[in-house]
């Protein structure tokens, strides 16, 4: 369920061709980047949001008033309603009998983890086919493009679900099948990049001075194709999340009842929505507001990247 | 512009060849026996020794490739686990509804989507071009069987004024043609039976074209504000030309190419948002079937479907390159 | 669907002529470009002057002088957020900075034309070079197809682009850079405007390629009385074109004259260094091109003297303390304190 939007397509409004009056002299990239970034207020509010998702994440045993797995209150369950909010209970409980919020803060642990191990394995075998075909051209590009081009026959999702089935039930299926939807999109960023550097006046003089491909590769190239993988990869995070969910969804992906993982805590909360959408309805929630944090912050870096500064 | 369709076709063969090979050897990836993977729990060793020798699993593994190729070709996709019937006649069956529901959801995203993003684009700064931003990206992130279940909780158990599932009311007693339900009704001229399967189809139509909306306002809200810079549109302005031809000629005819490219790729999602939605809604689709076969494991079904899928997206992605070439006379060359 | 008002400032105290008088009339025009928490940038400031039916007069300047956003605003094609007007802008006694949008665009086009700078991205590429032409004919003249096709191919012809009907069908990218400019001429030209505004028509084009563009334009508007405005920072173009020249230098006029006294007799530094850093053919070999030194980032503002004053080798003290007016100098207008020495007489100093 890629929602993967064309990176060469400006996303901020138009330019206003009046003078740049205030365009510092000889400011870098990053540091007119990060300037840009702290006055925008939507780059602030995603900030905000991704930091706190990684703090919950990442502290979640110190902030979870409960252990994960604790369903000692199955017996509070009824058929026809499930507790909601008391004292105990912050958000109340879920229909197994687990306390909601403690199960809540645990799946923005396992989001996380997935989410970045996944992004993270796409973004490294993607870089790889990526340069490789971009930097060797001939052949090699040929096969690893008609590669990507059948990866990318298939929706990603279906992808995923292909990877996860031959896999089987457990979390590294889900993070390899969600990584392996994410290769084609890096592969074909970063042979992009090397083919638009390689004309480039810069790599010209270096090859003219002399240097060997590879260091222009690595110490030029590279650097300078940085900034939008980051910018992809922040906002394939954002799908990742998504797609965990999606796949834990349909089945596929953690097995173990004891993870919390938000995409089952929607499954589960299926049949008893009439009575208690709660237990929809934060996790959805909490689904959907991640994936906006990232992909506000992603939106911000790639405008405050752009070498063509539009406002 | 007959060559270049061509050269497009030719391109997608290799594709599809390599897609072929991949599924293959998918299926021969999968844990267990791949005759066991055919057949289920259905599996006794006679039957496991027939497979095999139709699909001549004992061959070595170029031979079985090509085996697998010429069931494709004749169109033998397998039988499916759970239902025993054909997976080619099994997804003809079901493939109306899914139509219908990509369709609807499409239409509904881009009818709405290219107006509002020009809209934001003309007035950015303004509360339309805001709203309209805050809006898509709210759409961009909410994931589709979340707000699926969202829409059917709301309109439909709560408000009723939708139905909650399935394509039609099982009371209702309407002739089938063409499996299209609505076109169905509009042929046989049973009104009710047209409207009903119109109520039916509404919900899910918009919890899946959501995203797809989403991203048809940004694209369009980028791609216009794009172009309206461009010094030919000065050029048509500084001719006095009327707001409208402008609009029209000058600004859409240009801002609309990448807003095409899209659309292809929004097909992928729609079928990836179908198997989530159909579920949901009970729909009978390709979808709610993909769903049940992914949970008992129906490999053929699987390989089937995705491959008629993948087959699906290629032909669409053709037509829209070619439309590119039809758009965009440059692309010609 | 209302649009943006381009805020203008308010209407002057001067009187309106009546009456013969000049076709266009631009009177202290101000353009100011605004962005948010930022120092208002002064574009175009105090420029004024006229032009007759017929006339030819050339804007003279480097980028970022003021030129070309003195056309756009004669237009009225500046952005609408950001951008301030003021001042007068008269088209036979109509002031156009505050005539409604829609009197506008029945003027541009029909009475006032304008070719740009780059006829790569002037033109739509996705449209044919027939319908470019005959969509601004049949705005503007009440024609019907067929009519309109042969008159855009009568037009293909006058502007020198030969089997015009097969050229109607064809899409920019398959035309030269020289022949979009002639087509954009066409067009410009189509409904035979009183203006026509030409911004740097042929910057972007290959040199033997200009002098026929230039040679071309000068029949045309000779042919039709047409008015024009030449904006350009070659004087070469101006010396073959214009009647008037305005020298415009960061958003102020510095000089106006005729062509010869000009030409003849720069007084105004700037000038004098503009005609200077031509090179000549006939000059000795080995003698070094002069450039004016510095770089038009090198200024200060007019309100704190005079912006040219870091790069004047005609500098005085009161060049960085006093703004210099546009005065009255005999011959022409000029705004400088120690102009150059007029050939063989005495020092004028401007005051």
């Amino acid at each position: 369920m890629t929602v993967f939007v064309p990176s060469d397509l400006d996303s901020g409004p138009g330019a206003n061709p009046s003078p740049d009056v205030d365009e510092a002299p000889g400011t870098s990239l990053w540091k007119g980047a990060w300037h840009r970034l702290r006055r925008n207020p939507v780059a602030i509010l995603g900030a905000v949001l991704v930091l706190a998702f990684v703090l919950v994440a990442i502290l979640a045993p110190l902030l979870a008033p409960y252990a994960p797995a604790a369903t000692q209150w199955a017996d509070e369950v009824t058929p026809s309603g499930v507790p909601g909010p008391s004292d105990e209970h912050l958000l109340g409980l879920d229909r197994y009998g687990s306390d909601l919020f403690t199960q809540l803060i645990y799946g923005a642990r396992q989001s996380l983890i997935v989410g970045v191990i996944s992004t993270g394995i796409g973004l490294s075998a993607g870089a790889v086919l990526g340069v490789l075909a971009g930097g060797l051209g001939g052949k090699v590009d040929l096969v690893v493009m008609r590669l990507v081009d059948i990866m990318l026959s298939i929706p990603s999702l279906l992808l995923a679900v292909s990877v996860a089935a031959v896999l089987g039930q457990n979390r590294y299926a889900v993070m390899i099948a969600i990584g392996a939807a994410q290769v084609p999109i890096f592969a074909r960023l970063l042979r992009g990049s090397m083919l638009s550097q390689a004309r480039s006046d810069y790599v010209l003089a270096a090859s003219a001075l002399g240097l060997r491909r590879r260091t222009i590769v690595m110490g030029h190239v590279l650097p300078n194709s940085m900034g939008p993988t980051i910018v992809q990869a922040t906002l394939n995070l954002a799908t990742a999340i998504i797609e965990v969910a999606a796949l834990s969804y349909l089945g596929l992906g953690e097995s173990d009842p004891a993870v919390a993982e938000w995409g089952r805590m929607l499954v589960a909360a299926q049949d008893r929505f009439s009575g208690s959408p709660q237990l929809a309805l934060w996790p959805g929630f909490a689904i959907a507001v991640t994936a906006l944090g990232f992909t506000l912050l992603g939106e911000a870096l790639r405008e405050a990247l752009d070498p063509k500064q539009r406002r | 512009m007959l060559r270049f369709a061509l050269r497009r076709l030719a391109l997608m063969v290799p594709v599809l060849v390599g897609l072929s090979i991949l599924l293959f050897l998918w299926l021969r990836a999968l844990p267990g026996d791949p005759a066991r993977s055919l057949l289920g729990e259905r599996a006794t060793p006679q039957g496991i020794e027939q497979i095999n020798e139709l699909y001549g699993f004992d061959r070595p593994l170029y031979e079985q490739y090509f085996i697998f190729v010429g069931r494709l070709l004749q169109g033998d996709f397998g039988e499916s686990i759970q239902t025993g019937q054909s997976v080619v006649a099994s997804f003809f069956d079901r493939f109306p509804a899914t139509i219908e529901l990509a369709l609807a959801a499409l239409l509904f995203a881009v009818l709405l989507g290219v107006p509002l993003g020009y809209l934001a684009a003309k007035r950015q700064g303004g509360f339309v071009d805001t709203a309209v931003v805050t809006g898509s990206l709210l759409g961009i992130v909410t994931p589709v069987f979340f707000l699926a279940i969202l829409l059917k909780l709301v309109f439909a158990d709560w408000l009723d004024w939708f139905p909650t599932s399935l394509r039609a009311d099982a009371r209702m007693d309407a002739t089938h043609i063409t499996n299209f339900y609505i076109l169905d009704g509009l042929i046989t001229r049973e009104w009710d039976a047209a409207w009903d399967a119109i109520l039916h189809l509404a919900l899910p139509a918009l919890a899946l074209g959501t995203i797809p909306l989403a991203i048809i306002v940004r694209i369009t809200r980028a791609s216009v504000s794009e172009v309206l810079h461009e010094d030919f549109v000065r050029t048509a302005e500084s001719k006095g030309l009327q707001q409208t031809t402008i609009s029209r000629r000058h600004v859409l005819r240009n801002a609309l190419l990448p807003v095409v490219t899209t659309i292809g790729l929004q097909t992928g999602l729609l079928f990836s948002g179908a198997v989530l939605t159909e579920t949901v809604f009970s729909f009978n689709g390709v979808g709610q079937f993909l769903f049940e076969a992914i949970g008992s494991l129906d490999y053929p079904v699987l390989q089937g479907y995705i491959l008629f899928i993948a087959l699906l997206y290629a032909l669409i992605n053709l037509t829209v390159d070619i439309s590119y070439g039809v758009i965009d006379p440059r692309v010609r060359t | 669907m209302s649009e943006d008002i381009l805020t203008v400032g308010p209407a002057p105290r001067h009187p309106q002529p009546s009456g013969t008088g000049p076709l266009l009339d631009v009177r202290d025009l101000q353009v100011t470009f605004a962005r948010r928490g930022q120092r208002p940038v002064y574009a175009v400031d105090e420029v004024s002057f006229d032009i007759r039916p017929g006339e030819h007069v050339g804007l003279v300047g480097e980028s970022g002088s003021g030129k070309s956003v003195t056309s756009l605003a004669i237009m009225r094609l500046l952005p609408k957020r950001g951008v301030r007007a003021a001042g007068e802008v008269l088209l036979d006694g109509e002031d156009l900075l505050r005539a409604p949008e829609s009197r506008l665009r029945n003027l541009r086009g029909r009475e006032i034309a304008m070719i740009f700078q780059d006829p790569m991205t002037s033109l739509n590429p996705v449209v044919t070079i027939g319908v470019q032409i005959t969509e601004i004919l049949r705005r503007h003249r009440d024609l019907d197809k067929g009519e309109a096709r042969d008159r855009a191919v009568e037009l293909l012809d006058k502007v020198g682009i030969p089997d015009g009907r097969r050229r109607l069908k064809e899409y920019p990218h398959q035309l030269s850079g020289g022949m979009r400019q002639r087509a954009l001429i066409a067009m410009a030209l189509a409904c035979e405007p009183r203006l026509l505004i030409a911004d740097e028509p042929t910057t972007a084009l290959d040199v033997t390629i200009q002098a026929q563009i230039l040679e071309l334009l000068k029949e045309l508007v000779a042919d039709t009385g047409t008015a024009l405005i030449m904006i350009t920072h070659d004087l070469g173009v101006i010396a073959g074109l214009c009647d008037k020249v305005h020298v415009m230098y960061s958003g102020r006029v510095v000089e106006s004259a005729g062509r010869r006294p000009l030409f003849a007799d720069p007084r105004h530094p700037y000038t004098g260094g503009l005609l200077a850093s031509v090179p000549r053919l006939d000059s000795p070999r080995g003698k070094p091109l002069e450039p004016i030194p510095g770089s038009p980032t090198d200024t200060i503002p007019w309100s704190e003297g005079c912006a040219f004053a870091p790069r004047c080798a005609n500098r005085v003290e009161e060049c960085t303390g006093t703004t210099p007016r546009l005065d009255d100098a005999g011959d022409r207008l000029l705004r400088c304190f120690n102009p150059l020495t007029p050939a063989g007489e005495d020092r004028v100093t401007a005051r």
